[in-house]
């Protein structure tokens, strides 16, 4: 009974029933739909991890959804709601491709100016909007939704720029190869590359045919700084405290102004580093034209939520829900079944989330109940 | 010169009035005090309600009334996570957001032979007809019928707000949601209620796209529009002239780009659609500034609790 408790008060308890519940739900709406649910899932599960190459293909997709899903979640710590992790991304992107296709340097000199240059876009957006809620009060809701407008139309403008247009296509050019973060990626084109990896099956796959790259790290990395600067260090506490209570830190002598356009500068210097990452890091290595947007930032919405917020769940969660998109596309293939459900998923999960904040609440009456009659 | 003034009315009204739907959903359920970030999706079934029911029945208002039910039906799942449950309401707004879209697609894809959008179907009537004026002037203004629609649900919810006593109950809910319950008022109820009706609106607001501003619907037909409503709501300071003036504004905008764009002026068509979110960011800060909340916005209310 004791255990039980515990085990239901700890957080990670209601985000895994909240992730039963989604397969739940699914299941229900795939046999609605009269297919069957568990030859769904099972091709699901396949698509994840029957194969090194997908395992692979999972963390790449992973990897800019935890970084916005970092960027979203260190922003609901400090009080803000950024809605422009979608826009943030973007600039990332198209800053990250506009140096990288211009300049050409030795990879030590590159890679780290053209991942700058993406941060740096994302922490302008991110800047703008933060002091503009600091400055004139306008609720960073509605700029962070102009402002992914906005990143969307310069990208599509910066695609059609005769500068950066590449003839008969409907993108860039890519970057430069001395802006790969790729992990070996020579050896995908070379005769000994191709020979040493021929004996390993599985590393043969994944090193040839994904964009093996070093994206996941810094992830893994920053999750862990961003734990850091909120729960070990002076100018975290003041960010946590300006999103607890304005007034309270205000009183406390925190200047709450600043406060709000740094965590906003942050927030957005970490979706333009994952939209810096995916240029850098995957092929095609380039921007195109953008009928809508593609998600990475809303998808660390979810992130962020699955994680409750925390910096190092949002890897976690950023995994499972890459997870959950690529191997959404073999649901397809293998059962017929619209990819679609996918959503479906995600969003019941993300629903049950909400709604399974009740059961610590539920877990301590249940202990008060106890208490009670041993009373 | 008049042409393009009537060019420019006539857009303006056409794509402010899924906006316009959507964001006094958005208005009805924070007055309330339930914040409700799923328009877009609660938008997005509604659009693909509409364009289904209509194409199957060739009823293009049993479609709207449908895109209005199905809407209030997807807002319940809101109401039940924030009312019932005390979730937090961004959470399920964004669960909803998720869902919604994903339904759509789904059951596009089952009932459309695996095509992402429905096939195209006849749109609800234009307020002077189906008549074919020789002047390019009344063409350009026989906008509609969802526009005047919309026009009538700002007024209505005005009058309801502000001169009737169940409005004046609902913004006790989203001011001071204890007092309202001292006072006998029913909190869980009247939040369900607003929620619902919220939803119902959305739903109409995305019908008002695929049953009149395009003749189907398509994986892209509502893109953002509802985010827009969530951002003309907070400009409007949650009041339904505000948020029906900041549709405007936002329709007028867009307007403009398509106005001025065709060929006249050398700015590149990427640039000039940015003008709208420009304008609207220049705006907040020249003649807005702070917007505040209905107090208890976004706070579940827990009996007894000060």
């Amino acid at each position: 009974m004791k255990t039980l408790v515990k085990v239901l008060k700890k957080p990670i308890t209601s985000t895994f029933i909240a992730i039963i519940f989604g397969f739940l739900v699914s299941a229900f709406v795939l046999s609605l739909a009269s297919y069957n649910p568990w030859e769904a899932f099972g091709a699901l599960f396949k698509g994840i991890f029957s194969k090194p190459k997908y395992i692979s293909n999972v963390i790449i997709k992973a990897t800019p959804i935890i970084l916005t899903g970092l960027s979203v979640a260190f922003a609901f710590k400090t009080g803000l709601f950024n809605i422009g992790a979608e826009g943030q991304y973007i600039a990332g992107t198209v800053v990250a491709v506009c140096v990288g296709a211009k300049l050409n340097l030795a990879p030590i000199l590159q890679i780290p100016i053209v991942v700058m240059s993406g941060v740096i876009a994302g922490a302008l957006i991110g800047g703008i909007i933060g002091f503009l809620k600091a400055k004139f009060g306008i609720h960073e809701v509605i700029t962070s939704i102009m402002f992914n407008w906005i990143a969307l139309y310069f990208s599509n403008y910066i695609v059609s720029t005769p500068l950066y247009h590449q003839p008969n296509s409907t993108s860039t050019f890519p970057v430069n190869e001395s802006s790969y973060t790729m992990l070996l990626p020579k050896w995908k084109v070379s005769e000994e590359g191709m020979a040493a990896l021929k004996p390993h099956k599985g590393l043969y796959d994944v090193m040839l045919k994904t964009d093996v790259n070093f994206g996941i790290l810094i992830a893994v990395i920053l999750a862990v700084l961003v734990w850091v600067l909120l729960y070990r260090s002076t100018k975290g506490y003041e960010l946590r405290a300006v999103g607890f209570n304005r007034d309270a830190a205000e009183f406390a002598g925190i200047n709450v102004n600043l406060n709000i356009t740094q965590s906003m500068i942050i927030a957005g210097a970490l979706s333009g580093l994952a939209g810096a990452l995916v240029i850098t890091g995957t092929s095609p290595h380039r921007i195109s034209q953008l009928a809508a947007f593609e998600n990475n930032g809303f998808n660390g919405l979810s992130v962020a939520l699955i994680a409750g917020s925390s910096p190092v769940g949002c890897v976690f969660a950023g995994l499972l829900f890459g997870g959950l998109l690529y191997g959404g596309q073999s649901v397809q293939q293998a059962v017929g079944a619209p990819s679609e459900i996918i959503n479906i998923m995600i969003g019941t999960i993300v629903f049950f989330i909400a709604l399974t904040k009740v059961v610590p609440v539920l877990a301590e009456k249940l202990e008060k109940r106890g208490v009670n009659r041993a009373k | 010169m008049l042409n393009d003034i009537s060019l420019l009315i006539g857009i303006t009204l056409m794509y402010s009035t899924p906006l316009v739907f959507g964001a006094l959903g958005g208005v009805i359920s924070e007055r309330s005090g339930v914040v409700n970030i799923g328009i877009e999706g609660m938008m997005t079934v509604g659009a693909f309600t509409a364009a289904s029911v209509n194409y199957f029945s060739g009823n293009p208002w049993l479609g709207f009334i449908a895109a209005g039910a199905m809407g209030g039906l997807v807002s319940l799942l809101h109401a039940l996570a924030s009312v019932s449950f005390k979730a937090d309401q961004t959470i399920s707004g964004i669960a909803i957001n998720l869902i919604g879209p994903g339904f759509a697609l789904f059951f596009c894809r089952l009932l459309f032979d695996d095509a992402t959008m429905t096939l195209p179907a006849k749109t609800l009537p234009k307020i002077f007809g189906d008549t074919n004026f020789s002047s390019s002037i009344m063409k350009n203004l026989n906008v509609d019928i969802t526009v005047i629609l919309g026009l009538i649900a700002a007024v209505g919810m005005w009058f309801f707000l502000y001169k009737t006593k169940w409005g004046l109950r609902v913004n006790a809910v989203g001011e001071h949601p204890a007092a309202a319950d001292t006072m006998g008022i029913n909190v869980s109820l009247t939040r369900y209620l607003c929620v619902i009706v919220s939803g119902i609106l959305s739903g109409f607001g995305g019908a008002s796209m695929t049953l009149a501003i395009i003749s189907q619907f398509t994986p892209t037909a509502i893109s953002g529009q509802g985010f827009i409503a969530l951002a003309a709501l907070i400009f409007g300071k949650w009041t339904p002239m505000g948020a029906y003036g900041a549709c405007m504004l936002f329709g007028f905008a867009q307007a403009l780009t398509i106005v001025l764009g065709g060929g006249k002026f050398a700015i590149p068509s990427q640039i000039l659609s940015m003008l709208p979110y420009v304008l609207t960011i220049v705006v907040l800060i020249l003649f807005v500034g702070r917007s505040v909340a209905p107090k208890a916005d976004g706070v579940p209310y827990e009996k007894g609790v000060r």
